[in-house]
């Protein structure tokens, strides 16, 4: 299965990846009427640590602890895309709190949302894929942890 | 063929079909539910009462998933014994149930403490089950008086849910804390005070209550209510278990393969007491995704498979009223916090491990903390300064960090 991987040294820490995230998602066909002015919940968030930046979303784990924690039922996974029905959540938070990655959030309605591939919105492909400067984020099939 | 048989119907009995079906498609499996329905999500049934969700989105699988699944399902029926010479199981109808594997996933019951007077009070309530989330919430209106015993997880969910019913609520609890189970005095204060300017009173403290009619009396305190609803913990549903000489303590006891002492027989959920990996204790961890990961191991295990839970450790993860707190593992040991007005987080580390946590407010990615717990992670290996400000993954050496993000996981 393809998955969203990043490379530390390439990422500028730009953001970029999280308002293209937002607006794919947003399901409105103008990046501004989507993003100005408004608070922003991306899917992926960029990571600052002591000399580095990196961006992480969700890795679509084989044995997915968000998964199994669900108390509402609500995550499940469809064709190995890990994914949310938000008319299920609850927004309790227990996802956030097992997922070792940090890659769950809340979306700013009181439930919890995750990248879900840009599967399913107009984007068809990850859209912080597409968009990042110096393609540091690729999606791409690899094999066990390298 | 193989002939399995679980008892319950809920979560872990659930995951422990998928457990099964993971390695043997074809075996026969026998659900005996005790409720009347398919599996649903009960921590969410606060939520039913404040009409978050309702009855058709509760479900926790799938309308097809028993039949997908090939499942023979009796539905209101109890196991009355187990006979683990014979290897049977007899619903209390006299059916006897023949099995090559046994989870017993029965959950717990509400307990109903001997209280002065409280047999003769009519209108109380349990709740635990979404039959009793249904009947609460047909019998609160606009102005009842509602009463809850038990300032636990249930009592004060029961309080949330309530609210959007009523406007007149009193948790009412032995303790003079909220929460003592699974939060400090600070941080049970800051949730106690949020719930309190939401609406909600409390009487804490109480000892020697007693009731009359509709009225409550303790040593230091008084309530008059319309409805009472009793939260005052469970207790494991082990009775056929221990009469057929199975070892329990608290619950029935299980090791990190989910077997008890009898031989073929595995336990998961709400009634297992197994290993809390944090502290090493033996406990009963009556938690929904820990009842997952439990039923998901005995059903592997039982289908021939050869699986280990053995990191299993409390978490809780809650809100009332917009306000999210979060607990981990086992509190204790040296302390790490932060405090900002009503935000707290406290980072507790044993031996230069993270053994335990209590977040309110700061709730983003908590995850990475508990995994660090999980996994036992030498905090010296990794950069604490930034990670005890902020959980980010970017405190993990380039190394850790390439293997949790650089291929399939």
């Amino acid at each position: 299965m393809k998955r969203i991987y990043v490379n530390e040294a390439w990422c500028l820490g730009c953001h970029l990846c999280e308002y293209n995230c937002a607006f794919a998602n947003s399901g409105l066909p103008d990046m501004v009427e989507a993003l100005k002015g408004k608070p922003i919940y991306p899917r992926i968030h960029v990571e600052e640590g002591d000399r580095i930046v990196y961006a992480v979303s969700c890795r679509h784990c084989t044995d997915p602890l968000c998964l199994r924690s669900c108390i509402a039922g609500a995550i499940s996974r469809e064709d190995g895309v890990i994914c949310i029905d938000k008319n299920k959540c609850v927004g309790c938070l227990t996802c956030v709190l097992v997922c070792p990655y940090g890659a769950l959030a809340p979306d700013g309605n009181g439930v919890m949302q995750k990248c879900e591939l840009c599967l399913k919105n107009a984007c068809g492909e990850p859209a912080c894929v597409t968009g990042c400067p110096n393609k540091a984020i690729v999606y791409e099939e690899r094999s066990e942890a390298v | 063929m193989k002939k399995y048989v679980i008892i319950g119907n809920g979560a872990a009995a659930v995951s422990c079909i998928e457990g099964i079906r993971s390695r043997d498609d074809t075996g026969e499996i026998t659900v005996i539910s005790e409720e009347d329905r398919p599996v649903y999500c009960r921590p969410l049934i606060s939520y039913y009462l404040e009409d978050k969700t309702d009855a058709g989105r509760m479900n926790y699988r799938a309308a097809d998933f028993y039949e997908k699944n090939g499942c023979r399902v009796l539905y209101g029926h109890r196991a009355a014994a187990i006979d683990p010479a014979k290897k049977t199981v007899t619903a209390e109808d006299g059916r006897a149930f023949p099995y090559d594997a046994l989870c017993i996933a029965s959950g717990a019951s509400p307990a109903a403490p001997p209280l002065n007077g409280l047999d003769a009070v009519r209108e109380k309530y349990f709740f635990t089950t979404l039959d009793d989330a249904e009947k609460l919430k047909a019998a609160v209106k606009r102005d009842t008086r509602v009463l809850i015993l038990g300032a636990g997880l249930i009592g004060l969910k029961c309080a949330e849910g309530c609210r959007a019913l009523t406007t007149d609520i009193t948790v009412c609890n032995r303790s003079k804390q909220i929460l003592s189970r699974i939060l400090d005095a600070d941080a049970a204060g800051i949730v106690r005070r949020h719930m309190e300017k939401n609406g909600v009173r409390f009487l804490l403290g109480c000892t020697d209550m007693r009731f009359e009619g509709n009225r409550m009396t303790a040593e230091s305190a008084a309530a008059d209510f319309d409805v009472l609803v009793l939260a005052l913990g469970t207790a494991p549903n082990m009775a056929p278990f221990k009469a057929a000489g199975g070892e329990t303590g608290r619950g029935i006891l299980v090791n990190e393969r989910l077997e008890t002492s009898l031989p073929g027989v595995y336990a998961a959920g709400d009634c297992a007491e197994g290993l809390d990996a944090s502290s090493g204790e033996r406990k009963i961890m009556a938690l929904m995704p820990i009842a997952c990961m439990q039923g998901y191991t005995a059903g592997v295990n039982m289908a021939g498979g050869d699986r280990v839970y053995d990191d299993a450790f409390p978490i809780n993860s809650f809100g009332f009223f917009g306000l999210h707190a979060m607990t981990a593992g086992t509190c204790g040991g040296d302390m790490y916090e932060e405090r900002d007005g009503e935000k707290l987080k406290r980072l507790f580390m044993k031996d230069g491990r993270l053994c335990g946590f209590i977040l309110v407010g700061y709730t983003a990615r908590a995850g990475i903390y508990t995994s660090l717990i999980r996994e036992k992670t030498p905090l010296d290996a990794l950069n604490f300064e930034l990670l005890k400000k902020t959980a980010t993954t970017a405190a993990f050496p380039e190394a850790a960090r390439r293997k949790k993000f650089g291929g399939v996981v």
